[in-house]
């Protein structure tokens, strides 16, 4: 057995609703899809399609303007219904409504002993799967002319409600595998997967081959791919490292051996306001109103619909579309509800990271938490509070600050390529201060990058 | 009823209302009363439900102790000065006429500072300022008069706070400005040699009898359980250890500030005693005067201390090593403790700044190794 990277720092928040195991198949037809190219951040798209037009499974729906090799596929066959934009005419979603047999786009398959690096490129290009390899420094997607240093796969999942990723790539073990092969030519360095010490029972992670194993051990955020990079080895300036969610993994071998984009997803859908929780087997691109009808609870709270997890998510509303880079859906209650006299009340129902709730005292209980922000927005005032839940050797609070004002230098200093929002998801959740810290983050890179490109 | 009346009145406060010029003011008492309806919109969907009200009344909650006890004490060293035994309810009610204006006094001068000013700004009220006010009449003796309490109060959220951007953005600990400002304005109505102990009567501290070699240094356990005279919240260390347990299980206060804080002391009173300097005992010196409750609630303040976790461990030490090293060394000052942690406090950026430069410079030189490689391939 390898070393164990062992994390202390971090927080798993007892919220209420984890998804059970239970797998559920489709009752009814879903024909309701859509692929919305405000997920790809870092893509300027450029549509190549229009309403009413035909496509199949694998179709391209938009590229990328700076990079027109880069592009989008449809996860469906079916007809493009509608082209929603947003301000500034802004591609939101691209609507899809699906046929009920899929038809596919026929590519040739690769068999893993002729994968080279020259023709795995070219099929992740023209099948539109390219952007779900994403890189480090930046948080966006791949640029194929660049060779990354090492490539890292998270093989679990430590974020509040996520999905077990073991259940997701269940019985895929053909796909996910070679999925890794191609993935091993594009990159000069090791591949890496990271695997929970506990969580990770899985032996399609566990015995892969053509990997550097890495087996971490800790609390959220633990299974950020973020910070499994710089345990393993951090990212320097001008270095460039890919990542990919593990289902991707497996989506893109059913490409190579398949020779289709066969967009099929295990998703999980949990949190406090549904019925009943579990995984349930979908296409990309789903409208999430077939799996919330007659699964939300009754209750006086509208519910918010949350594509991804709740810590760094999206709210989509009760008919929105499942994101392109999320693997579960996360149902909470608003907190549009003044609480009366919040500092003073004993909070047998709060839940709070830090001790000054009585919630404390019900150590094995799980909340219903809700989107209440809890409180106004202030000065940073308390100190030490980020660095008890970023598991890296960064200054939170400094970098942070030197983002917000924009000093490139600082930022360098302090590590701004070894960081993406999402690693600072649990710092913004135990914000007193109630600081916008993942938007801070996201703007700090957004500048770096203009600056150095 | 009272959600329907703010939500009423509200209109008056928003833009375009005619009570506009109002609105931190209506903010502030609106979020006393209730925590906002406000959802998250970008970000993090769920947030702790710790705010900075929380946070700020916990730490009053765990002054609460000093303060009681303070009240009391207060009146029986009225008594016991007088020579007249009381019962408990008499001895705390007099306390309450000593104690309990004081505070009133600094939250209104306070509090007012501060509301003019998040009207000028357009913030909102910051809470800091519960914790500073309540503070105040801690760290000072009972007799002081109260407008210079109020002027006091005054000079620091002004002069140590506002100027520089209010709460968050301070150099100094606001309270302990307040002191310092009394100490050099007022001299004589500090503990200088003789303290207050009621009306026209005065006696020695601790420190003082202590820093002239008396005999008449109080017993450690009447240093432990605070029976002495002294600034009103310091002298109970039973309370103030309470308090303590308080900060360190809910998470607020720091446990390396004041960890350190001791272990420096300590080793300071160690060296004294050892070069014959200080009579006191390291014990004496630890539980006398204002050290605990320094290192308890002053050195501890986030804002005015360093910090990084490192930063925090050197800024105690250096605090509690300075406080015993005034007392012992300065004839002038008997009590070094308000004035290592403001000095400290001068110098808490310059240790964050090592302190994060070390972990810059490991950055750097990770880079310089890897371009190192690049250039030797």
């Amino acid at each position: 057995m390898e070393k164990i990277i062992k994390l202390r720092k971090g927080l798993d928040i007892k919220i209420e609703g984890v998804p059970d195991h239970s797998l559920n198949a489709p009752t009814v037809a879903y024909r309701d899809y859509a692929v919305k190219p405000v997920d790809f951040y870092g893509l300027r798209p450029k549509l190549a399609v229009a309403a009413q037009d035909r496509v199949q499974a694998g179709s391209v729906l938009f590229y990328d303007k700076e990079n027109p090799q880069v592009t989008v596929s449809s996860p469906v066959s079916g007809t493009i219904k509608e082209i929603v934009y947003g301000e500034r005419r802004c591609i939101r979603e691209i609507r899809i409504e699906a046929d009920e047999q899929i038809e596919y786009k026929q590519f040739d398959p690769i068999s893993p002993e002729k994968f080279t690096a020259q023709n795995v490129k070219e099929r992740l290009l023209e099948a539109g799967l390219w952007p779900y390899i994403r890189r480090r420094p930046y948080d966006i997607p791949a640029d194929p002319e660049v060779r990354p240093r090492s490539i890292h796969v998270s093989a679990f999942d430590t974020a509040p409600l996520a999905p077990d990723l073991d259940i997701v790539v269940h019985g895929q073990e053909n796909f996910f595998q070679a999925g890794i092969d191609a993935l091993k030519t594009l990159v000069d360095g090791k591949l890496y997967l990271g695997v929970h010490r506990t969580k990770t029972a899985s032996k399609i992670y566990n015995e892969c081959k053509n990997v550097e194993i890495r087996v971490f051990e800790g609390p959220h955020p633990c299974g950020n791919v973020g910070i499994q990079i710089h345990h393993v080895q951090p990212i320097n300036k001008g270095e460039t490292v890919w990542y990919v969610h593990p289902q991707d993994v497996v989506i893109m071998g059913r490409l190579f051996l398949k020779g289709i984009y066969d967009a099929t997803k295990i998703v999980s859908i949990g949190g406090s306001e549904l019925l009943h929780t579990g995984y349930h087997k979908v296409l990309a691109g789903l409208n999430v109103k077939y799996l919330l009808k007659e699964n939300l609870k009754e209750s006086e709270t509208s519910p918010r619909v949350i594509s991804g997890n709740v810590l760094t998510g999206r709210s989509i509303g009760v008919s929105g579309y499942l994101g392109a880079y999320d693997h579960g859906i996360s149902v909470i209650p608003e907190g549009d509800r003044f609480r009366f006299m919040g500092w003073l009340t004993p909070g047998f129902n709060l839940y709070s990271y830090s001790h000054t709730f009585f919630a404390w005292l019900f150590r094995q209980r799980r909340y219903r938490m809700d989107t209440n922000v809890n409180g106004g927005e202030r000065a940073f005032v308390l100190t030490g509070q980020f660095e008890k839940v970023l598991p890296m050797d960064i200054y939170p609070m400094q970098l942070i600050k030197a983002c917000m004002c924009k000093d490139m230098e600082k930022m360098e200093d302090l590590g701004i390529y070894e960081v993406s929002p999402e690693d600072f998801a649990l710092c913004e959740y135990i914000d007193a201060s109630k600081t916008e810290i993942q938007r801070i983050i996201r703007e700090g890179l957004e500048w770096v990058r203009k600056e150095v490109e | 009823m009272l959600r329907n009346f703010l939500d009423r009145i509200k209109p008056r406060f928003e833009k375009g209302g005619k009570l506009h010029f109002l609105h931190s003011t209506f903010e502030a008492f609106e979020s006393f009363l209730y925590v906002p309806d406000k959802v998250t919109v970008s970000g993090s969907h769920i947030r702790d439900a710790l705010d900075m009200k929380r946070t700020m009344i916990t730490v009053v909650v765990a002054l609460l102790p000093c303060f009681l006890f303070g009240i009391y004490n207060t009146g029986l060293m009225h008594y016991a000065a007088l020579g007249e035994v009381k019962d408990f309810w008499p001895v705390f009610w007099y306390g309450c006429t000593k104690v309990l204006p004081m505070l009133i006094v600094s939250y209104a001068v306070g509090l007012g500072i501060e509301f003019i000013f998040a009207q000028i700004r357009g913030h909102e009220v910051n809470e800091g300022f519960l914790v500073s006010g309540f503070l105040i009449p801690l760290i000072c003796p009972p007799d002081v008069p109260l407008w210079m309490i109020a002027v006091a109060t005054a000079f620091a959220v002004v002069i140590g706070k506002e100027v520089f951007g209010g709460t968050g953005m301070n150099i100094w600990n606001p309270a302990l400005l307040a002191r310092a400002f009394l100490f050099f304005a007022y001299p004589s109505r500090m503990s200088g040699d003789a303290v207050w102990v009621a009306d026209a009567v005065s006696g020695p501290t601790a420190l003082s009898a202590m820093a002239s070699h008396a005999e008449a240094v109080p017993s450690v356990s009447d240093l432990f359980w605070g029976l002495i005279p002294g600034s009103v919240g310091e002298t109970s260390k039973f309370c103030i250890l309470l308090g303590a347990a308080i900060l360190l299980w809910s998470g607020i206060g720091n446990f390396r500030i004041m960890f350190s804080v001791v272990v420096g002391g300590t080793l300071m009173a160690w060296i004294g005693r050892l070069t014959g300097s200080t009579d006191a005992t390291v014990l004496q010196h630890l539980l006398s005067g204002g050290f605990l409750f320094g290192a308890v609630f002053m050195a501890t303040d986030p804002v005015t201390s360093a910090q990084t976790n490192c930063g925090k461990w050197i800024f105690g030490f250096l605090t509690g090593l300075m406080a015993v090293l005034i007392r012992i060394y300065n004839p002038a000052y008997q009590e070094g403790m308000m004035l290592a942690i403001l000095l400290m406090n001068t110098f808490a950026p310059l240790i964050d700044y090592l302190v994060v430069n070390r972990n810059v410079n490991k950055r750097r030189k990770r880079l310089r190794s890897v371009q190192v490689q690049v250039v030797n391939a």
